[in-house]
């Protein structure tokens, strides 16, 4: 399992609120969700963001509410992976819970600029900064979670993988 | 080696004798919980998953709190939608506009959750019933659908900070302070992935009301959950409250720690937290150039009765600053119903203010008193990151019930004594 794309880049704390505000919350349509994603920090994001593309942040990503229309928003908008510093834990089981990839890692975070290309390998953690020729080491899914997003995810695990 | 509270619970949850932090483990659950946003989406995952009956044992609560009254025609339909599955699979605990209040103050308030429990619910204030010396936190709602058809889920055992209080609170000081004196402290993601396990002689001074607060906001640290040892104050609280046996369980003396803070209640000021992250403590006093627009006084953090009593203490016989909307918010029918009956309703409208139905509403900009560009506001709920409770350019002082009608009154945030004197 692979993902490439350019890197969008955000700060530290990027909370739930601002990932997709309250007032969408009605609805629970990927598309549209993914049409307000991130509109309250970034109104740019929905027109630049391209299938495959990689959002790079610092700490505590998806802090604040439970709402897995956050994840879903990012999902649906074609981001492929999410690296940050560290991720708030409900963002973090939403995310594997619903099949959008996240790894941690220090160095990418602070290394990865806005625009550089990304290539990761999910099997073994290796993140590839095209642009600046630099490999960074996250650490990859354990094997539980590796088996959950095979049998393509929470939901189809506990059923026994038929959806 | 020994355990701590959080570890003793799930390891009775998930039947071994015991866990530690880091272990994966599954765990029975008590209780499983939803509301009109989230559960929906539980919803959805749980029939496109063919599950044609929900899990006995783990009470299943849906409770209509965030955009109702329906704000408008996909909150009904979200509503609708919860209303269904409840009698499709004859759900006891069901919650409509009438009978709901905002979940975190509704489901300790009916005994639906005690000491030594497990919860989890499609809400990250999931944490507040830590109060109660039981284990509870928040998820998603894939977890949620998943705990709905198996009554279990899976955890990562927690390591802990253990919060260790001494002393008294000073007059006008609440659990409001404490929590946000605390997140000030160790920051928005200070107690990320682990359990705040609060301890130590000071708990003899924090009421019931003032731990739902603490731990309702132990998610604004960033932890897992927030879990007071339980005590009288405890025991008194469940009385007459569930019929349920449940057990304490208290952290062995041996249980290790990943940090330990102290923290002398008498020492904390009447604190507000600054826009946009609940870490941005400052103490009360250092607010009066800061003129505001709004205040709110409510949500699944301050709505209790004691949180109604603080304001009414302030407002009574006083009027709020002309031109400053004043939106008061009981947090169940019964908290309501109480206000009506001490005479806490007539304080608050005779002081200009308006007295809502229970919902979370402003708290997460649903409705009932959204801001615009420019305004502030300070509000007794839990986050203030940009936009939470309307334009971007809005802004959010969280504060305890007593700072804010104190901050009514004077249309500037103030220090309670900067109304009732000394």
């Amino acid at each position: 399992m692979n993902a490439h794309g350019t890197a969008i880049k955000y700060g530290d704390h990027i909370d739930t609120d601002v990932i997709i505000p309250a007032r969408h919350l009605a609805t629970q349509n990927h598309k549209e969700l993914a049409s307000h994603c991130m509109e309250d920090i970034d109104k740019s994001f929905v027109s630049r963001v391209k299938p495959g593309d990689i959002m790079v942040a610092g700490v505590n990503f998806g802090c604040g509410s439970s709402r897995e229309h956050a994840p879903i928003a990012i999902k649906a908008s074609g981001i492929s992976c999410v690296i940050a510093k560290s991720f708030a834990r409900i963002f973090y089981r939403n995310a594997i819970n619903i099949g959008l990839a996240i790894l941690e890692s220090d160095k990418a975070s602070e290394n990865i600029a806005e625009g550089d290309e990304v290539d990761i390998d999910f099997d073994t953690g290796v993140i590839t900064n095209v642009t600046k020729n630099e490999t960074y080491q996250a650490v990859p899914f354990p094997d539980f979670i590796k088996d959950m997003i095979a049998t393509g995810g929470l939901m189809a695990s506990i059923t026994g993988g038929a959806k | 080696m020994g355990m701590t509270m959080t570890q003793k619970i799930l390891a009775a949850h998930a039947g071994l004798k015991s866990v530690t932090a880091g272990q994966l483990i599954k765990a029975k659950l008590d209780l499983v919980l939803g509301n009109d946003i989230t559960a929906p989406v539980a919803i959805n995952e749980f029939d496109k998953a063919g599950f044609d009956k929900v899990a006995c044992g783990a009470r299943i609560t849906l409770v209509m709190d965030h955009f109702t009254p329906n704000r408008d025609i996909k909150a009904a339909e979200n509503c609708k939608k919860c209303r269904s599955f409840a009698k499709r699979f004859d759900l006891e605990h069901f919650y409509d506009v009438g009978e709901m209040g905002i979940e975190h103050a509704l489901i300790p308030e009916k005994g639906l959750i005690a000491p030594g429990e497990a919860a989890i619910g499609a809400d990250s204030h999931t944490c507040t019933y830590g109060a109660l010396g039981a284990f509870s936190t928040g998820v998603g709602s894939t977890d949620m659908a998943a705990a709905m058809a198996t009554g279990e889920t899976w955890f990562k055992v927690p390591s802990a900070i253990k919060v260790n209080l001494t002393g008294k609170k000073g007059k006008w000081v609440s659990g409001k302070d404490v929590i946000l004196h605390l997140i000030g402290m160790i920051g928005v993601d200070g107690a990320l992935y682990q359990s705040l396990e609060f301890s130590g002689e000071g708990l003899s001074d924090l009421t019931m009301s003032d731990r739902l607060t603490i731990s309702n906001m132990a998610i604004e640290a960033g932890a897992k959950n927030g879990i007071f040892a339980v005590d009288d104050i405890t025991h008194k609280y469940m009385e007459g409250r569930c019929d349920r046996s449940w057990k304490a369980f208290d952290a062995d003396s041996d249980a290790e720690y990943a940090r330990v803070i102290n923290l002398d209640l008498s020492k904390i000021p009447c604190t507000v937290a600054w826009p946009h992250l609940p870490e941005k403590t400052h103490p009360a006093t250092e607010g009066s150039d800061i003129e505001i627009d709004q205040v709110v006084i409510g949500s699944c953090t301050n709505g209790n009765i004691e949180d109604m009593a603080a304001a009414a203490e302030i407002l009574k016989g006083r009027h709020i600053k002309k031109g400053l909307r004043g939106i008061i918010i009981p947090a169940t029918p019964k908290i309501y119903m109480e206000c009506i009956e001490r005479g806490y309703t007539r304080i608050f409208v005779e002081a200009g203010c308006i007295v809502s139905t229970p919902t979370c509403g402003p708290c997460l900009g649903g409705h009932m008193g959204i801001l615009c560009a420019g305004e502030k506001a300070v509000s007794t709920t839990n986050r203030n990151f940009v936009g939470r409770m309307g334009h971007v350019q809005s802004e959010i002082y969280l504060a305890s019930p007593a700072v804010a009608a104190a901050s009514a009154i004077t249309g500037h945030i103030s220090h309670p004594k900067e109304v009732m004197g000394e």
